[in-house]
């Protein structure tokens, strides 16, 4: 039995094992390679010269990762705060309602993050539905809500939102009750119960939620294209246009590889630490 | 322990304004999509419906709805595949490699999909394939098929294994507990995750932008038109897009329900 399981296991891993092969791994090596390559050649021939992670430093690409880094790094804070009520509702005290709430969330992932970017532009810009209206109904004008740092942010916010809430909700779902009930009948108050039962315990979700947040978070884009109007350039904006307007692409793989080093390394380094079996149920 | 019931209705309050905060801008959207205005200022003055009726005509409009479904299609049919045995793998067979394959799935989907676009096209130029849309099906699935085999994965982890053995017992081949047992077991997370993958890909615009090449998705063009030169028929497609959707999610929601209650007769 035990040998046979590990033949179907390997065997049934090889279709998705192949696809990531050949269409994850394989095009990571070569945006490695090319990072190395000499400035804006387009075939991997020539003698590495590392020459393009110097731009990274001499032509100010560190102060869009900066950027990146640290609106991801707020968004994140936010969502946190934001998700985590809705979050203990959804897994402690709605009843038909998480379904609703679920249902509502996930459909809202099948539309096209461009067009709910969109929407928020007409809603928020001058002229737009808030803006408009106000103006209509009582004559005060107000400034254009758009093209600011805190805009990018309300969109990471806004389309990252499902990402922090599952999660979570997975996270506190996994709580048990006796000890939530255990701690209140010691005499730990409301406060007590969140910060050394919830918090703790929930800490699968909590880290899952986070990191996706922040990774997907710090290789945006069209949240500061759509709303933040190149009021601040974010590092995947500098890709692409490396790859683009630029023509440079040793450059622009140079500044993914930057990229996907921070991103990769948090990433497996979350991976490592939960136990996919628990969080997703597995029956002993 | 139960909350109060003010702590309820608060909570409760709260989760319908998330609700109403995620589909605001589609709000905007839909009102957009039928001001007759050319350039749009809110209050609306005047509504029409002249920008669905010019949608249908355009052949650009067909020819990128075609080239999105075509896309999402196939994607969807791989990734049914793909995720049924990569489920399995995932969740239900012990073997040596499987902690490894689980965190290998898990990695694309914590990775910016603008970053994975642009790898992809540096890859499929530097072994001399031209993107088209063809190209934009396999960069859709690095994506899609992990997030697949996770639905399915759901699925394989509730079910018991002892069904499979007893099938095995009475001497069914390897084949055979596969085709009768374990598949029609993980039907529902199969097509759910078909559901997912659809949709997913229907959507999808960072995977697209650099894999299509000359081709172009509905999104793609949606946000070329965003960027720069904007068109009256923006909102409009984004309502059908969206539309459309939200359609096929209802369809299955009714066809599954509609087959769960002639079961239930059966029973």
């Amino acid at each position: 039995m035990e040998k046979l399981d590990r033949k179907l296991g390997f065997f049934s891993s090889i279709p998705l094992g192949l696809i990531l092969a050949i269409s994850f791994l394989a095009p990571l090596f070569v945006v490695a390679l090319f990072s190395t390559m000499p400035q804006k050649v387009f075939s991997l021939g020539q003698l590495p010269d590392f020459s393009s992670y110097k731009l990274f430093f001499n032509q100010g690409y560190y102060k869009s990762l900066l950027w990146s880094l640290s609106m991801a790094l707020i968004s994140t804070a936010i969502l946190f705060f934001i998700c985590w009520p809705l979050a203990f509702g959804m897994a402690k005290v709605f009843k038909k309602f998480t379904l609703v709430l679920t249902i509502a969330v996930v459909m809202s992932l099948f539309v096209s993050e461009n067009i709910r970017l969109f929407g928020w532009s007409l809603t928020l810009m001058k002229g737009g539905l808030l803006e408009g209206h106000l103006r209509a109904w009582t004559g005060i004008a107000l400034p254009s809500l758009l093209y600011n740092t805190g805009i990018i942010i309300f969109g990471l916010v806004y389309v990252y939102l499902p990402f922090m809430l599952f999660p979570l909700a997975q996270g506190i779902a996994m709580v048990p009750e006796d000890a939530r009930q255990a701690a209140a009948d010691l005499g730990a108050n409301r406060w007590q119960i969140l910060l050394y039962v919830d918090l703790p315990l929930s800490s699968p979700g909590i880290m899952v939620g986070s990191l996706l947040c922040f990774v997907l978070g710090a290789g945006a884009m069209s949240e500061s294209k759509l709303l933040g109007g190149q009021s601040v350039i974010v590092i995947a904006d500098d890709i692409e246009t490396a790859f683009t307007f630029g023509q440079n692409w040793p450059l622009g793989a140079s500044l993914s590889m930057i990229l996907i080093i921070i991103i990769g390394a948090l990433a497996i380094y979350g991976i490592n630490k939960i136990d996919l079996d628990t969080v997703m149920g597995r029956k002993r | 322990m139960n909350s109060s019931k003010s702590t309820q209705i608060i909570l409760f309050i709260y989760g319908l304004l998330v609700i109403v905060f995620l589909y605001l801008p589609l709000i905007s959207v839909g009102f957009a999509s039928i001001s007759k205005a050319r350039y749009l200022t809110f209050p609306i003055k005047r509504y029409s419906t002249k920008w669905y009726m010019k949608a249908m005509e355009s052949e650009t409009v067909y020819a990128i709805i075609t080239t999105s479904l075509k896309v999402a299609v196939i994607v969807t049919v791989i990734s049914m595949i793909v995720a049924f045995f990569g489920a399995l793998a995932f969740a239900r067979y012990n073997w040596r490699y499987r902690g490894f394959f689980q965190k290998l799935i898990l990695l694309p989907i914590f990775f910016p999909q603008t970053v994975l676009g642009l790898a992809l096209l540096m890859w499929f130029n530097s072994i001399g394939i031209i993107p088209t849309w063809k190209t934009a099906i396999v960069a859709h699935l690095v994506w899609i098929a992990p997030i697949a085999t996770l639905i399915v994965a759901i699925r394989a982890y509730s079910f018991d294994p002892s069904l499979e053995e007893a099938a095995r017992d009475m001497g069914a081949s390897t084949t055979t507990v596969l085709k009768e047992i374990t598949l029609p077991l993980l039907m529902p997370g199969i097509i759910s995750a078909g559901l997912f993958a659809f949709l997913l890909s229907w959507g999808n615009f960072p995977l697209s932008l650099f894999t299509t090449g000359a081709d172009s998705t509905l999104p793609e063009w949606l946000y070329a038109k965003m960027v720069s030169g904007y068109s009256p028929l923006v909102p409009t497609l984004g309502i059908l897009s969206v539309a459309s959707s939200f359609l096929l999610v209802l369809v299955c929601i009714a066809l599954i329900s509609f087959y769960r209650s002639i079961q239930n007769k059966i029973n």
